[in-house]
Order: C-alpha cells, then structure tokens, then sequence
C-alpha cells in the first residue's frame, strides 16, 4: 500500500534512504555515548574547579554553584609557606632526573638495539625485570644505604642520582624504537668512517627525536607524580618536600577548606596538562610504543 | 695467513666487547647497585631482627612466622590486593576497550572526545585522589549531593569499608587514558579487508568483534590485563592518600596514619613495606612482605615474557 502512495521513489532510493536513516541513528547513538563518557572524565574537573572559587563557608555545604566567586584563593594557596619551595623541589627533581634520564639510558638502549653480543637476550630479561619490580621490594636496604653510608636523606639526591644509572622502562621504550631504523643507516654511517659514539651522536639520535621525547616527557611526568620516593627520602626535612608529597600535608593543615585544598590540586595539575597540550604527539607516540610491538 | 687474519678476529672481537661494555655500562652499575644489591639485602634482613639503630639479629624464620601467622594485617592485606587485582584490572581492560572502541566509531569531534578521555590519565595520582575524596565526600561531596537528588542511595565512599574499593576502581578508571589509547592503536591495526569479508558472510556487529575484532587484538588485551596486574601489586599512592584524606589523620606532628582505612579495607601489600619499615621499625617484617610481594611480581612478569613473543621482538 504505502509502496504505491510514494511511487515516485524506485526501490533504490528507497533502500538507501533507509541505510541513511540507519546511518543518521548511528551516528547519533555513538556520539551521545561519547558525550556521557565525556562527562564522566572531565565532571570531576569541573567540580573540582568551582569549589576552589567558593568562599570558606560555602566549600562546606554541598552546593554546586558558588555564590560569590573568590579567585583571590589561588593567591591564599600560592602564598602559604613552603609552596614555592614544593615547586621549585619538584622542578628540580623533574628536571634533572629527567636529564640524566636520558643521558645514560641511550646508549643502553642503542647497544641493546643494535649491536650482536653473547647475553643479550639476558640483558634484555633483566631489563623487563627490573621495569617490573615494585619500588617497594628494594626501598629498605637502599634507605638504609642512603641514610647510613651516604647521609643524603632528608634531600632528594636518594630519587635523582639513581637516574644517572639508566632507567629501565626508558631504555625498553628507547629500545623498542630504535630496533625500528634500518640498519642501513647504521651501516652506511660506519662505511663513511663514524665511529660508534659519532654514529649514535649523528645519525642516531636525530632519527629517535620522538621517542626521546616521549622518554623525557615520561620521565618528568614520573617525577613530577612520584609520591612514594619522597615520601620515604624527604619527608623527615620539610625544605625537601616535593608538590605531591606536599599537597596532602597541605590539606592537612587547612582540613576543613576544601576551596583551598581544591585550588591546590588544581595548581599541582596544571602544568603537567599544558604540558601536554605542547607535546600531545610525543606523548602518544610513547603509550603506544610501550604497548605494540617494536 | 690464516694465523693472521684469526688474530685479527680475535682483536676486532675483543674490541667489540669493550664498546659493548661502555654503552650498557650506566645500566649495569645501577643494575647491580639499584637491583642485584638491595635485593640481596632484602633477603639478608628477612631473617634477621633489625630496628635500624641497634645492630642487626640473625633470628631465623622468626619474621617470616610473625608476617604470616601473627602480623594481624597481612592475609587481609593479601586479600585486598587480590581484589583489586581481579576487579580494578578487568574493570579498567573492559572500560578501556570500550571507551578505545567508541573512539574509533566516531566521526565528528574526535580529537575533543580523545583529549577529554585522556586528561584525567595526566592527573597527578595525589592530586587525582584529593579530588575524588572531596568529590565523593559522603556529606558535602557533589557526587551524593548529585545521588540525593535523585532519589539515589548515598554511600559512605572512602568512609565505608564495604565501599571503599569500589571507589579506588573508579578513580582507575577514571585514569583509563593509557589504556584506551593503546587500544585505539591496536584497533586501528586491524586489517579493513577481514571486516568486509565478515560483512559479506552476514555477520553482525557482535559477531563481527568475535570473530574479526578480537582476534587481531588479543595479543594487546593480554599485555594490558598482565601489565595492570604487576602495577595493581605496587599499589599504594592512591589508597594511603585517600585513607589519610578520609580519616582526617594527615601526617605532620604527633598524629600518626595507620594504613588500610576504614577498617584495614584499603591495606595493600605496599602499604605494609612502608607500614613495617618505616613506620615501626621492624625492618626484617617489611623484608619478608617485600619478597612476598617480590614473588608475584616476578611470576607475572615471566609470564609476560613468555608469552611476549610479540611483545618483545629480538630481530634487529
């Protein structure tokens, strides 16, 4: 019946208005799926936000919208002694422990890369061992070495110098890009007269710039997150204290003002998102590297 | 002749060997001070009695019996680091790949969508766990405020031992992003040519993840399920910030933190090397929990090399 009242459509069009229709709901299904998704990641952001700009008294209720919008709290939390000491502890561990970081664990990685020795294939297995042992295994005696032998607890020295000796998660990310370049590059490289550190220094390097920079972008979010480490080497000297070993003293001291509380996790997460924001690509590349094969 | 150039080899060897040597040299000092050195200790100091001030005991298995039979914590400690193993882990592979699958699905506004699912990885663990206490403050929280108005029940969170590792999954799964962009990698991997074959043999959506989907990813779904396993076993920031930031009890003068709060519900194995260690000074008891946790690491991990054939190429 309702064929011949719309006679003008062949059974083309038809079936092909039916599989836009299809098309039409699909589309609209997966895209409100992803918009209720995206509220579950980033709400909590935006809750979190409007209660570090409420006023002290409102931050106790559970209202949701504030009243008076206090931006003069981020200054409270930025002014209370010892948050810039945090910062700058952090930036110093984050930074250097990057550096080093990366300094000594190329090489490590070029050698299991690309050069044919005997116990490689161990190297590598102790590598993956190492990437996978809890902190927690070895914290006792290695506090015991840095608080007895060295004295260097109560600073970060116990967290940074170990990076001076390659880290194992780097050298297995580096690794696995590396197997990745020919070795004709190589190759011709040592043909031309480039010793071993002169190829890795010139022809290398310059081809693993992205994942470099997924390792060092890595190594500093590790430090910058790291909240086991100095809570055992630093937290005896509060002038060591790192922002995430300091954030939750902070609320400690300020327990009933989730406002302030909220503005400082807010102020501890910001950098490492714009940091993200300039380095999505390298970042991303680095996730993926670590989980597909090389 | 032949004398010569078998001298030759043996001096091009010998030099290969020592540039070798060079570049993993960084590694292998701090593999043997940083790994082969403290876990030796560790054995060491699981048999003896040692507070850290007065020299060290040897006292047999008497740590070892005092960890497994009269250290009130350690089986419900276990046990609690076995739920979340089971139920964070396949909680968080389930959600991830759903969340990488949807992504690949859409067609407009992808790179919002994939931002705003990846931002909360980026959250610093503390800071990230900070948030979720105040948001799932039983009182004055947004989240039972949004439940009340619902006409939802409103549990008790960080505040109730039945409650509280649930509410540690969410804050993992919250921080999912790793996970999703791995698989949003794998899926994307997956050859086109298999989808239409399955198309033309009339197979549905479902049938077609079955059968084409899965397949060509499990590899990559068992990498993340044993990956998040050995990370489950280290952890510890998540559960003693939030236990801390609930109970009220955080650190400085005077007041000390007891772990696993409320009511040892979040004691994780870590927790306790801490706990032991630093916290009462017995460092042969912290030892034996440290090897316990030692040796479930370690059989995961074999079992990743094993099957990491593919994981782990050896071709260059």
């Amino acid at each position: 019946m309702t064929l011949t009242i719309s006679l003008p459509l062949t059974a083309r069009t038809a079936a092909a208005r039916v599989a836009r229709r299809r098309a039409v709901l699909h589309w609209v299904a997966v895209h409100s799926l992803a918009v209720a998704a995206a509220l579950f990641f980033l709400l909590p952001f935006v809750f979190v936000f409007l209660t570090s700009v409420m006023t002290d008294r409102q931050a106790l209720t559970s209202e949701l919208w504030p009243t008076q919008w206090q931006w003069g709290n981020y200054l409270k939390v930025w002014q209370t002694p010892g948050f810039l000491g945090w910062w700058r502890n952090t930036l110093v561990y984050a930074g250097l422990g990057t550096l080093l970081t990366v300094v000594s664990s190329v090489p490590v990685a070029y050698a299991l890369a690309k050069f044919r020795f005997r116990g490689r294939n161990l190297a590598l297995m102790a590598v993956i061992s190492m990437m996978m042992l809890p902190p927690q295994v070895t914290v006792v005696p290695m506090y015991l070495f840095w608080a007895k032998q060295l004295h260097l607890t109560g600073t970060l020295w116990p967290l940074i110098i170990p990076m001076a000796f390659g880290d194992a998660f780097s050298i297995f990310l580096l690794r696995q890009f590396l197997l990745t370049i020919p070795k004709e590059y190589i190759e011709a490289a040592r043909i031309d007269g480039c010793g071993d550190l002169r190829t890795l220094l010139r022809v290398v390097l310059p081809m693993a710039r992205p994942a470099i920079a997924a390792v060092a972008l890595f190594q500093f979010f590790y430090c910058w997150n790291d909240y086991f480490g100095p809570q055992i080497y630093a937290s005896e000297n509060e002038g060591a204290w790192t922002l995430s070993y300091g954030l939750e003293s902070f609320k400690g001291a300020h327990h009933t003002n989730w406002n302030l509380t909220m503005a400082a996790t807010l102020l501890v997460m910001a950098p490492v998102i714009v940091l993200f924001f300039f380095a999505q690509k390298a970042f991303i590349e680095g996730v993926t590297l670590t989980g597909v094969k090389g | 002749m032949a004398l010569h150039s078998s001298v030759l080899l043996r001096r091009k060897h010998r030099r290969e060997t020592a540039r070798t040597l060079a570049f993993l040299s960084p590694w292998l000092i701090g593999f043997g001070v940083f790994f082969a050195y403290p876990l030796v200790s560790t054995v060491y100091f699981s048999f003896m009695k040692y507070d850290g001030f007065t020299a060290p005991v040897f006292t047999g298995l008497k740590n070892w019996d005092y960890v497994f039979n009269h250290y009130p914590f350690f089986w419900q400690g276990l046990r609690n680091t076995l739920w979340l193993v089971v139920v964070m882990v396949a909680l968080r592979v389930v959600f991830g790949l759903g969340i990488g699958l949807l992504i690949t699905k859409l067609r407009t506004g992808t790179g919002f969508f994939r931002t705003a699912f990846y931002l909360p990885y980026l959250a610093p663990p503390v800071a990230a766990t900070m948030a979720f206490a105040f948001l799932l403050n039983p009182g004055t929280g947004p989240v039972n405020h949004l439940l009340g108005d619902l006409g939802l029940p409103q549990p008790g969170w960080f505040t109730d031992p039945s409650w509280s590792k649930p509410a540690l999954t969410m804050l993992a799964m919250w921080g999912v992003g790793d996970l999703m962009v791995i698989f949003m990698a794998a899926l994307l991997d997956v050859p086109k040519e298999q989808y239409e074959a399955a198309e033309l043999d009339g197979a549905g959506p479902w049938q077609r993840f079955r059968y084409v989907t899965f397949p060509n990813i499990s590899p990559i779904v068992m990498f993340a399920v044993v990956t998040g396993v050995i990370q489950t076993m280290q952890y510890y920031t998540q559960a003693i910030v939030a236990g801390k930031v609930a109970s009220g009890v955080i650190g400085g003068s005077g007041q000390q933190f007891e772990p696993g709060y409320p009511h040892g519900s979040t004691w994780t194995l870590p927790q306790m090397v801490y706990s032991l260690g630093f916290q009462r000074f017995d460092t042969g008891s912290a030892c034996v929990v440290a090897l316990v946790l030692f040796a479930i690491s370690m059989a995961f991990t074999s079992l990743l090399l094993r099957r990491g054939a593919g994981f782990v190429s050896n071709e260059d």
